[in-house]
């Protein structure tokens, strides 16, 4: 009898909710927590640290920022990555709202158009930059030959040997991987407002530009503020298309916080140097989560 | 009168709907074209500097493939790829499945701040990790092999498919999950036989997205795994099959075709499953 109870009242306590919710979200928090939590919290200890590879390193407090402060190539490196950020974000969202306005006509071959546009962020990065990097090449560039076909210039350029080419390079394939997302995100946006609003605004007399602006990008805004919010973190936290592309170069022209980490850290062994730069993506990551998690708590109240 | 307005109208179309995504088609699709007809071409053609690039004139040439599987350890990058891509799929799918169930659906204390926890670990990108992870990796013992990347590819797939799946759990009805209680099954029944079977688009969903963020992952592969036959598919590329000599770009594309093509099939086939969860991650 007592062994009865006893069985039943075990059954009853896995049975009970929130025993049932602690459980089944464990796994996922020991993931997080071992190999999220303590990573970030073991990159802010070496960061105070002049932790070389093989050896341990001793706490040299806030000196790797001061060092970095003062270094030409980080200062390069932060200016590097906003203007970066910035240009392509920017360019993703004007072309990602026509991609996505010309996207919700009522054309066929519809499908195929939605595929095709959102091939370049499905396949492996590194491998279509290395194409990317093929159309640069600096002697069989098929860049230059169309330019010097079309009389444009003689002699094409060194796109990837030129520190502003290159950067305008890096910033045209990150916009080329980025702009799907965008475009099938607003997509998405316009395809859930309502029709009748258009038909409302016409029958007022309101031109299609009138319509865009007053129906369209307000309908679409909480849409194209996620959307930026998200786009700008991956922007800025991009490695692999400078990484294939210039590996940072030309005079450093190119490098970004996530290729000089890897470049101090990794390829130079200087952990806590390394540390410290991954480190300076941190505040950028806040600000981000902090406006998202702002943003969806207004729209539940 | 009723036939020339409706030509002009077809023509309208064909200028305002059709004729604007031609660039777009163009700067979307010619970077893989290049690289087909890349790999295709022989050497002769592909280092004339007189010859149009845009096609192939002089015949196909299969020898940058055959190259490439003979005379690279491009296979082994291959089945590394597989290995890993699979394993951590399986993984991330199965943790994210329990976690979303138990954000969605069961009251605990502190489940908000699970969600939040979550949700900022899905935003932290490797760039922000993969020193110390390297570390951490080094401390377990499994640096230069392949299951480094089993042990953290988790880190970023589990808050993504948690994340998606929560979404579609959310939308399935809680009395059909109330019902299956009342009738006797207990909340783990409950979860695979009721939630399960409503959730399968959602859960295909995660599976695809996993296995193409896996298949395509760089950074992490490239920190941790030295030995050339221990590498990943995308380091391995990246990494070996740029030789000393300039004339190596036939089998560098042959090696990203081939790299691709398994994403590409399963794009093809799933096409609609990569829109919704593209969307999902950004809009719930």
């Amino acid at each position: 009898m007592g062994n009865a109870t006893g069985t039943t009242s075990l059954r009853a306590f896995l049975e009970r909710e929130a025993f049932f919710g602690y459980v089944l979200i464990l796994p996922a928090m020991v993931l997080l927590t071992g190999l999220v939590a303590y990573p970030f919290l073991t990159a802010i200890n070496l960061s105070l640290s002049d932790t070389f590879i093989g050896s341990k390193g001793n706490f040299i407090g806030l000196g790797n920022f001061v060092n970095l402060m003062k270094s030409d190539i980080f200062r390069q490196t932060f200016q590097n990555s906003i203007l970066f950020t910035v240009s392509a974000v920017a360019v993703k969202t004007v072309l990602g709202i026509s991609l996505a306005l010309l996207l919700n006509k009522k054309v066929r071959f519809k499908k195929f158009f939605r595929g095709a546009v959102l091939l370049p962020w499905v396949i492996p990065t590194v491998l279509s930059t290395l194409a990317w990097w093929w159309m640069f090449d600096s002697l069989y560039s098929v860049v230059n030959w169309t330019l010097v076909h079309l009389g444009i210039c003689k002699e094409g350029p060194s796109w990837l040997s030129n520190p502003y080419l290159a950067m305008f390079v890096v910033v045209l394939v990150n916009i080329w991987r980025g702009l799907p997302f965008y475009a099938i995100c607003i997509l998405a946006g316009l395809v859930s407002i309502p029709e009748d609003l258009y038909e409302a605004a016409k029958t007022d007399g309101a031109g299609a530009w009138a319509r865009f602006r007053h129906i369209t990008l307000p309908m679409i805004r909480p849409v194209l503020a996620v959307v930026i919010l998200f786009s700008t973190i991956f922007t800025l936290s991009d490695f692999n298309i400078v990484f294939v592309l210039t590996r940072g170069g030309p005079m450093n022209m190119t490098h970004l916080f996530g290729t000089l980490t890897y470049s101090v850290g990794i390829t130079g062994g200087k952990i806590g140097e390394g540390a410290a730069i991954s480190l300076f993506l941190f505040p950028f990551l806040l600000t981000v989560v902090y406006m998202q998690l702002r943003m969806t708590k207004r729209e539940e109240f | 009168m009723v036939h020339i307005q409706s030509i002009r109208k077809r023509v309208s179309i064909v200028f305002s709907s059709y004729l604007p995504m031609v660039p777009f088609l163009m700067f979307a699709l010619f970077p893989f074209y290049y690289m087909v007809i890349t790999a295709l071409k022989k050497d002769q053609e592909l280092y004339n500097l007189k010859a149009a690039p845009f096609w192939i004139s002089e015949g196909l040439t299969g020898s940058h493939y055959s190259y490439l599987i003979t005379e690279t350890p491009y296979l082994t990058w291959f089945t590394n790829t597989v290995i890993v891509a699979v394993l951590t799929t399986l993984i991330s799918v199965i943790i994210g499945i329990m976690a979303a169930h138990s954000l969605a659906r069961l009251k605990f204390r502190g489940v908000d701040t699970f969600a939040v926890a979550i949700f900022i670990t899905y935003l932290v990108p490797p760039t922000l990790l993969f020193l110390p992870l390297s570390q951490v990796v080094n401390k377990l013992g499994l640096s230069d092999s392949i299951w480094s990347l089993v042990v953290t590819y988790p880190t970023f797939l589990v808050p993504f498919s948690t994340w998606l799946l929560l979404g579609y759990f959310k939308t399935i009805p809680k009395e059909i999950e109330e019902c299956a209680m009342i009738d006797g099954c207990s909340r783990f029944q409950t979860l695979i036989r009721i939630v399960l079977p409503a959730a399968v688009p959602g859960i295909i969903c995660a599976l695809l997205f996993a296995f193409t963020i896996s298949w395509n992952e760089f950074l992490y592969s490239l920190s941790f795994i030295s030995p050339t036959e221990n590498k990943t598919l995308t380091v391995g590329v990246v990494a070996e099959l740029i030789r000393g000599d300039v004339y190596y770009w036939g089998s560098l594309m042959a090696g990203a075709v081939l790299g691709s093509l398994p994403i590409v099939i399963i794009y093809v086939f799933f096409m609609d499953y990569f829109v919704s969860g593209l969307t999902a991650g950004a809009i719930k």
